[in-house]
């Protein structure tokens, strides 16, 4: 069968999401950023919410995540987010409202933001794309960077005597009453992607259910951070993070 | 039943990441020695025989620049 014969709309199975729009991102080549992205956008499309949901984008790589996702978005403060995101909810309680953040952000600068949305319960998803390292600003330590980990401001490793251990803050949140459901995934295989995007789904499901807060961390990649190239920037990643930061539900209610 | 496959890629757009290709079961696709505009080593098909339309290269794509088709023969 010749090629032209397949390539017709009846037979097209996989496409760019129409939520997404015709920008090119500016990550760096093979982020994890982007794939997040496009399963934010799949859920969007597939719950059909487009003109319900707001997005708030942080401080980081990610800042420029409005270019990308056509619907209204805000951008905070560094680390401000879930605050930001709390007061849109609680304003428009019929709208679907995430933030979307980088570990900097929301471990780092944004803890207690964090922490006392989650604790408060609002109703909001919160995505926190967990690279190990604050990618934007030429990669730094960040609280959530491995032990031993070399980055532009431990160039020896990660020590903890120096630098402290890193922070699990989804097993924290996982431990507050106001979290309905805390998980930990990550997007390097077409299986792992795909349990991001029902992981994705089920948070924007529980954000009209009144059940509190959802989050769901993606264990991801930063190959320019990092100064791994992508494919083996995804090994690594599977090497050393995933013993440390373990892949599955934490809390699911 | 027998499915064939096959992938459109916007090469333009494409940033030569690779995680695709090491996600392909069949072997179907590398990257070119062409670049585009911007420099990257753009995706190809080197074997379109094999491709079955699984969706797995274009589920991984950080920049959603692969469409997929799939016919049952
Ligand atoms: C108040 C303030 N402090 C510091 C910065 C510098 N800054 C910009 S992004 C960033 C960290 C980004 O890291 P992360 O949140 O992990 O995002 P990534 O780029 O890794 O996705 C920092 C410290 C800033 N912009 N504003
Ligand atoms: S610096 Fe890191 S997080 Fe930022 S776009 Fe590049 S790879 Fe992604
Ligand atoms: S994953 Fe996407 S951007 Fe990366 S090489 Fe493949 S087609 Fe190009
Ligand atoms: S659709 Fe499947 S078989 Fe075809 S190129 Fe993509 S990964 Fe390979
Ligand atoms: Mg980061």
């Amino acid at each position: 069968m010749d090629i032209n014969d397949i390539i017709k709309p009846e037979n097209k199975v996989y496409g760019k999401s129409s939520v997404l729009t015709d920008n090119i991102m500016h990550y760096c080549p093979g982020c994890s950023h982007g794939v997040v992205h496009k399963l934010v956008a799949e859920v969007i499309e597939e719950l059909d919410i487009q003109d319900k949901t707001i997005g708030v984008s942080p401080v980081g790589c990610s800042v420029f995540a409005y270019n990308y996702l056509d619907i209204d978005w805000q951008e905070a403060a560094h680390g401000r987010a879930p605050a930001l995101a709390t007061a849109i909810k609680r304003l428009n309680p019929d709208k679907y409202v995430f933030t979307y953040q980088g570990d900097g952000d929301l471990a780092s600068i944004g803890t207690a933001e964090t922490m006392h949305a989650c604790n408060r319960g609002e109703n909001i998803v919160i995505i926190f794309i967990n690279n190990a390292i604050y990618g934007m600003t030429g990669g730094q330590m960040a609280p959530t960077t491995l032990l031993g980990q070399v980055t532009a401001t431990t160039p020896y490793g990660r020590k903890a005597e120096l630098n402290g251990y890193p922070l699990k803050i989804t097993e924290l949140l996982a431990q507050l009453e106001g979290t309905c459901y805390v998980t930990r995934q990550s997007v390097q295989n077409p299986a792992a992607v795909r349990k991001t995007r029902a992981a994705i789904k089920k948070a924007f499901q529980n954000s009209m259910m009144k059940k509190g807060t959802s989050f769901v961390e993606v264990v991801s990649t930063c190959n320019s951070g990092w100064k791994i190239p992508p494919v083996e920037a995804n090994k690594w990643m599977e090497e050393n993070m995933f013993p440390f930061y373990p892949l599955g539900d934490m809390k699911d209610r | 039943m027998a499915v064939k496959g096959t992938i459109v890629v916007d090469t333009e757009k494409c940033k030569g990441c690779g995680v695709c290709v090491v996600n392909c079961p069949f072997g179907v696709i590398a990257l070119s020695h062409e670049v585009n505009s911007k420099g990257y080593n753009f995706l190809h098909m080197v074997s379109p025989d094999k491709c079955t339309g699984c969706t797995s290269c274009a589920t991984v794509c950080p920049d959603s620049v692969i469409t997929v088709y799939r016919v049952k023969i």
